[in-house]
């Protein structure tokens, strides 16, 4: 019987073989990249509100405290969003005609609430708890950015998980003194690894590691299991210590990394 | 599956007995099945799940399956890069005061069992309740609740509730209701209230009982009928208590070392059990000596809580009690000469005999107890023998209190009055304050008959549209008593507000009876349920101390949830007999002619233990939870002793007639190990038609054969085989721990174990192995913890098996419900379960109780299996499940020992349904299909106390981390805490002698252990019973009529 295909359709189908497959990891590299872009993850987007309220004029100009309308951010998992009242206490007296702020007035007239939109919105899985973070010397500025520099909230980062185990893993490149958590102006001093340490220490910021001991690296996982891997395996917070003799003793490095920080 | 157990030719009991022998000195059993070993229990042992659970259910094929699965899969991929969905944040407009947004918050309220008053905190997340504990302020609560508060939180957010006004079943308003009532309400008004009718439940709420008696004084000539289905006193709505107040008991078992509990379920169920389960828990677990240690006899028909606690237990017909009480006041009167025959057979009369030495010895130190199911002149024995025992008065066992309950005494008339009025065209206005009459009046009475021959307007107030709305001309939808104010009295008295948690979920259109009873009265500004009860309350205050200051002491009373100084006072013993004196003659004619026989069985009616008289028939949590003991879910059976089914013929599940003075039910059959013979027992509350989408249709109603007369119990049942079988929903097979059934292995210790304190007085560490000591050498790593390490204590000595930890564990950790065809599949997903074990003569034997969840290992086999790392191990000893992490494979559950790890087959976690959002808890991610989930020692909980103690810079306090099991226990039989610490309570339990682990021989050094259960039976009864089972036959045949008043 004669051959149907000429001997050339060998590379070619080879190379489309090996084509596919390759088109198929582009597409999924693509795809995640894209997933985890600013563009797709909205960072960096101004959203609207129904009021146009801004952070820049109120805590870059006037210079507000934070916790005037966030008030329960040291004590609740919550940052707690300023009632109505709040708004007007000041409003009431200081623009209390400007059309822009009829959404507020009406408000409290029609004893119906503002329907903010929520700019930070975490996965329903991931726990989050503002106070603990807050009373742990992390800035409100490390997470939500120059809140005083932007007329309309935008999310400054990705909150995705790997954001948050950066500092999770080495809270001391990130830890500020507790005086200046609200601070907006606060910038990590030169020595910030050593001032961190010390924090660390002093706020007993939970890691088991001995006080002074240089932060390690996360292990990068040799074997093949590993699409759990890319994000954090436990690899990332056991260490294996072989004890001649004995069974082996496991030493968690850090617990902050530990599933159940944000996972129940 | 139905096919394969008719084929296998049933086993006698005879040969179960060869079986149990064969295998070595009392061993545990699970059950019959096991003894038998049959197909069934053999599959579901070497199986995790029966063959064919993890096919696809319905008719789907398997390629469309692929389909399907291919199909989700894409789509589950595109998901996971969806855009979040925007979301609006909604501050208030002003802010209550204290509240902080996302803090949660306790409000203590009360909840009503029965009439009496059980002291609740509610657990309230940013303004919607979530979670019901127990008050422990609460002289009734302790801080334990019972197994209906935990689940009432459900019936609240239940899609099923009704929601607006139904005029004939047509939706209608409120305002239209008040309207068209009126000219209806002037007639009634201006004939003094004749025609008027009101019907309630059983109540003890101070301000509604003083309305409804401001109403009958407005209308002198309306009537107010109680009808409470399962309070087993009927007598005190009428009859011979009229003018008197019946007399309630009040229990001290702190001092109690020998009870006797007759017919009564004191540890399971009643308004007063959570008080007596701690009471009798303390004791038992504290004074370990054979001379301090309580012993507990107890006999009555069916298996439940008390008899599984109890050192002796003695089947015996409801009707026998009677002849007990009467024997054992001769016994302990000693005047021998007058002595009557008892009609109680000779080894029966034995047994009571040595019963009644033991407690005569003890005197004061011993109490009788007799179950409320008992008629009143079985109630006036009881006091007669614990008057002659000593025990009454207020430092001893128990005193005497006159109920709170509206009775008689305020003019209550009983429920067949109501109905005669109603046949004879008498009610113009019939008002129901709840309930549900059609479905749950006796038989006999034919309520919904009546309702239809009544030309009266009938109003049903009621949270449900349910049988009795049907047949109802106007239907309100009721508030939830977290909607609304109240009041109610403790079994002592102890007064409570009810206070609501949350604005009624369907607005203006639910109403609360003392709404309902302002538009009787006809008041012109109907005042809020609030102004009312703080009214009553004021007044109440000024009669008492004229000076307080009300706004305070109010504060005070809602903070505290109970009313300091409202108990009552007690009655003396002699005061007592004489209020509710006993014919001396009557008893003795009903000795010999009660007594069932084969010919004419004795049928007793019991409120189920998980949906009650039917209230709760469509709480899903509740008709999911495994009984104590069966093991039964979805649905009710006709409990029979396995030597009267070995007569029968009768295998479980078979469906029988039920005939009982010519109505008849029919109805599946269990045969229940320590049934008692020739007794059928049914529980009512069950084969609802209008009770909602999750209780319709689910068992038989056994109300249709309850007449008026035997509310409680009944004489000359006949019982006959349809041929047909019913498939039982039961969990007692599932997740069998392997072992121990190999009964030829001596060596292996058994999963629950037990001893008798004569023996543990001789080596305290008798239960002991060599590994609960040391534990052998691993390969497996272990783990260093400087920090905390969290762990368990479970004390089987103490553990009732009230099943109140299994619905607390699914309120607090969001845990679906699946329907009774996936737990048939053995896909039921509580993270805790109750095991039970028998050991002994399958007619009576010894039961023990064993709650098991994740036993969180040291040496986790579930750990080392996971190819995606999503179980885990903490730094503070907890094997963790990372819910996003895991992809389904069920290597960690096929490798548990335990059998403890659940996997949600389907999307049992209902997503869609708005208000069932409302009940979740925010702290517990609501898992989704194809997710591998277990107990997690309420991480949330730890969770949230590390965060508290972290920002206060202190480690978290001994106590301060409670689970979800550990709160709701009456008998506190959990104990959590760190192992760190040395001094914790977890610790200390750890170091008794009685401590074991579960399953230790396989070195999985599990965080949770066990304390081992202590018997204290009496030498006596121990040798009587001996010999009595040397007699040829002598437990096996039933009883024989000609030997019943030879005694």
């Amino acid at each position: 019987m004669a051959q149907i295909f000429h001997p050339n359709t060998n590379a070619i189908s080879r190379a489309s073989i090996f084509g596919a497959l390759f088109a198929v990891v582009i597409a999924g590299w693509l795809l995640d990249s894209f997933n985890r872009s600013d563009y797709w993850t909205e960072v960096g987007v101004p959203r609207a509100q129904p009021v146009p309220f801004s952070h820049a004029h109120h805590v870059g100009d006037i210079g507000l405290d934070c916790r005037y309308c966030h008030a329960s951010v040291e004590t609740s998992a919550f940052a707690g969003m300023p009632a109505t009242e709040v708004c007007l206490g000041c409003h009431s007296q200081l623009f209390n005609k400007a059309a822009i702020l009829e959404p507020v007035r009406a408000s409290l007239r029609e004893q119906k609430p503002l329907q903010w939109n929520r700019v930070h919105h975490l996965k329903e899985f991931a726990y989050f708890n503002h106070s603990i973070h807050v009373a742990k010397g992390v800035g409100c500025s490390t997470c939500h950015g120059p809140v005083n520099e932007m007329p309309l909230m935008w999310k400054q980062n990705s909150l995705s998980m790997q954001w948050c185990l950066q500092c999770h893993r080495h809270p001391e490149n990130y830890v500020r003194p507790k005086e200046a958590v609200f601070d907006m102006d606060w910038q990590p001093p030169a020595d910030q690894a050593e001032q961190g340490r010390r924090l660390v220490e002093l706020y007993h910021i939970a890691k088991l590691e001995p006080a002074g001991a240089a932060p390690q690296e996360p292990r990068k996982s040799a074997s093949a299991s590993k699409a759990a891997a890319a994000k954090s395996s436990p690899d990332d917070y056991f260490e294996e210590e072989q004890q001649t003799g004995a069974a082996p003793v496991v030493k968690f490095r850090d617990p902050l990394t530990n599933c159940s920080v944000c996972h129940r | 599956m139905s096919a394969a157990i008719s084929s296998i030719e049933p086993m006698t009991l005879d040969a179960l007995r060869r079986k149990l022998a064969e295998r070595g000195s009392k061993p545990l059993w699970r059950s019959l099945d096991e003894l038998a070993e049959t197909p069934e229990f053999m599959e579901y042992l070497h199986r995790e799940f029966p063959k064919a659970a993890s096919e696809w259910q319905s008719g789907t094929s398997r390629r469309r399956f692929l389909q399907l699965m291919g199909a989700s899969l894409m789509l589950a991929a595109a998901q996971g890069c969806t855009r979040q969905e925007s979301q609006a944040i909604v501050p208030y407009v002003e802010a209550p005061r204290d509240f902080k947004p996302g803090q949660v918050q306790h409000f203590a309220t009360a909840t009503s069992r029965g009439g009496y008053g059980l002291g609740l905190m509610v657990e309230s997340h940013d303004g919607r309740p979530t979670k019901i504990d127990g008050n422990p302020r609460h002289p009734y609560s302790h801080g334990a609740t019972d197994v209906f508060a935990q689940a009432s939180i459900l019936n609240l957010y239940d899609p099923d509730r009704s929601q607006t006004v139904l005029n004939a079943g047509r939706i209608s308003t409120w305002d239209q209701w008040l309207t068209e009532l009126r000219p209806a309400l002037d007639r009634v008004r201006a004939a003094r209230g004749r025609g008027l009718s009101l019907l309630t439940g059983a109540t003890s709420s101070p301000t509604l009982i003083a309305q409804i008696k401001d109403l009958l004084q407005q209308f002198p000539e309306a009537k107010w009928h109680i009808h409470e289905p399962c309070d087993l006193q009927q007598h005190r709505y009428g009859g011979q208590t009229a003018g008197q107040r019946p007399l309630d008991k009040l229990y001290d078992l702190t001092k109690a070392k020998r009870i006797l509990a007759l017919d009564a379920d004191f540890l399971g169920s009643g308004p007063d059990s959570l008080r007596l389960t701690r009471q009798y828990a303390q004791r038992r677990r504290d004074e370990l000596s054979s001379a301090q240690m309580t012993r507990l006899y107890s006999a009555g028909p069916a298996p439940n809580c008390t008899t599984a606690m109890a050192d002796h237990h003695r089947p015996l017909p409801a009707a026998k009690v009677r002849n007990v009480l009467f024997r054992l006041n001769q016994m302990l009167s000693g005047a021998e000469a007058k002595w009557l025959p008892s009609g109680l057979a000779a080894d029966e009369q034995a047994w009571v005999d040595t019963v009644a030495a033991d407690l005569k010895q003890h005197g004061a130190e011993s109490v009788v107890i007799v179950g409320d199911s008992q008629p009143a002149d079985v109630h006036a024995f009881a006091r007669d023998a614990n008057r002659q025992l000593g025990c009454v008065g207020p430092q001893g066992c128990v005193r005497y209190v006159a109920s709170i309950l509206a009775a008689a005494a305020d003019g209550v008339r009983p429920l067949a009055e109501l109905v005669d009025d109603l046949n004879g065209q008498r009610v113009a206005v019939l008002a129901m304050l709840g309930g549900n009459p059609v479905y749950d009046a006796p038989a006999d009475l034919d309520f919904a008959a009546a309702m239809k021959k009544s030309s009266a307007t009938s109003i049903h107030l009621s949270a449900y549209d349910n049988e009795t709305s049907q047949h109802c001309l106007w239907h309100i939808p009721a508030l939830h008593e977290l909607e609304s104010w109240s009041d109610i009295r403790a079994l002592d008295g102890t007064a409570s507000i009810m206070q609501p948690l949350i604005e009624p979920l369907y607005g203006s259109a639910t109403k609360s009876a003392h709404d309902l009873l302002g538009v009787l009265a006809g008041e012109k500004a109907p005042k809020s349920a609030y102004e009312r009860v703080s009214a009553h309350w004021t007044q109440w205050l000024k009669d008492r101390q004229p000076i307080a200051n009300f706004d305070v002491t109010w504060a005070t009373w809602l903070q505290d949830g109970v009313i300091a100084d409202s108990a009552s006072e007690a009655i003396g013993a002699d005061a007592a007999l004489k209020a509710e004196p006993r014919d001396e003659a009557a008893p003795n004619q009903d000795l010999e002619k009660k007594s069932p026989t084969a010919k004419s069985l004795e049928i007793v009616f019991q409120p189920d233990v998980a949906v009650w008289d039917g209230r709760y028939a469509n709480n899903g949590w509740l008709q999911e939870l495994p009984r104590p003991i069966s093991k039964l879910t979805w649905g009710n059976v006709a409990g029979v002793a396995p030597q009267l089914a070995e007569r029968l013929n009768l295998q479980d599940g078979d469906l029988v007639t039920l005939t009982l003075d010519g109505r008849s039910v029919e109805a599946p059959v269990l045969r229940m190990p320590g049934h008692a013979d020739n007794c059928v027992s049914v529980t009512l509350g069950y084969g609802r038609t209008r009770a909602g989408h999750v209780g319709n249709g689910v068992g038989f109603n056994a109300y249709l054969l309850r007449g008026r007369e035997n509310l409680n119990s009944a004489q000359g049942l006949e019982i006959a085989k349809t041929g047909r079988k019913l498939d039982l929903a039961m969990t007692q097979h599932h997740h069998s721990l392997e072992g121990h059934v190999e009964w030829t292995d001596n060596t292996r210790p058994e999963p629950v174990r037990s001893g008798e304190i004569a023996d543990f007085e001789k080596d305290p560490h008798f239960l002991q192995q060599e590994f609960d000591r040391h534990s052998p050498p691993s390969l497996l790593p272990n783990f260093e913890y400087s920090g905390y390490a969290w762990g368990m204590s479970i004390d089987l000595n103490s553990c009732v098996g009230c099943n109140a930890c299994v619905v607390a564990c699914q309120a607090e950790n969001n845990i679906p419900i699946v329907g009774p065809e996936q737990v048939r599949n053995g896909r039921e997903m509580h993270w805790l379960r109750i095991d039970s074990y028998y050991r002994g003569d399958p007619t009576s034997p010894e039961t023990f109780f064993q709650p098991l969840a994740c036993q969180h290992c040291e040496h986790a086999p579930c750990e080392l299996v996971c190819p995606v790392a999503a179980t885990t191990h903490s730094p503070e000893g907890l094997n963790e499940m990372t819910y996003n992490r895991c992809v389904g494979t069920r290597y960690c559950s096929n490798n548990c020992p335990y059998k403890v790890r659940r996997f949600n087959f389907l999307e049992y976690n209902d997503a869609t349904t708005p208000v069932l959002k409302l009940l979740r808890n925010p702290e517990v991610t609501v898992r989704s299909r194809g997710v591998m989930e277990k107990c997690t020692y309420c991480v949330q909980r730890i969770s949230a106390a590390r965060i508290v103690a972290k920002r206060e810079d202190r480690s978290i306090h001994d106590g301060e981390v409670v689970t979800a099991c550990q709160a709701v226990c009456p008998a506190q039989a959990i104990v959590f805490g760190d192992l760190n610490d040395p001094k914790s309570a977890v610790n200390q339990r750890k170091a008794s002698p009685l401590n074991y682990q579960l399953l230790g021989e396989l070195n999985t050094l599990p965080r949770t252990t066990y304390m081992g259960r202590l018997r204290n039976p009496n030498p006596d009864l121990v040798a009587l019973e001996a010999d009595r089972s040397q007699a040829p036959n002598a437990t096996v045949h039933p009883l024989d009529p000609q030997q019943l008043g030879a005694g």
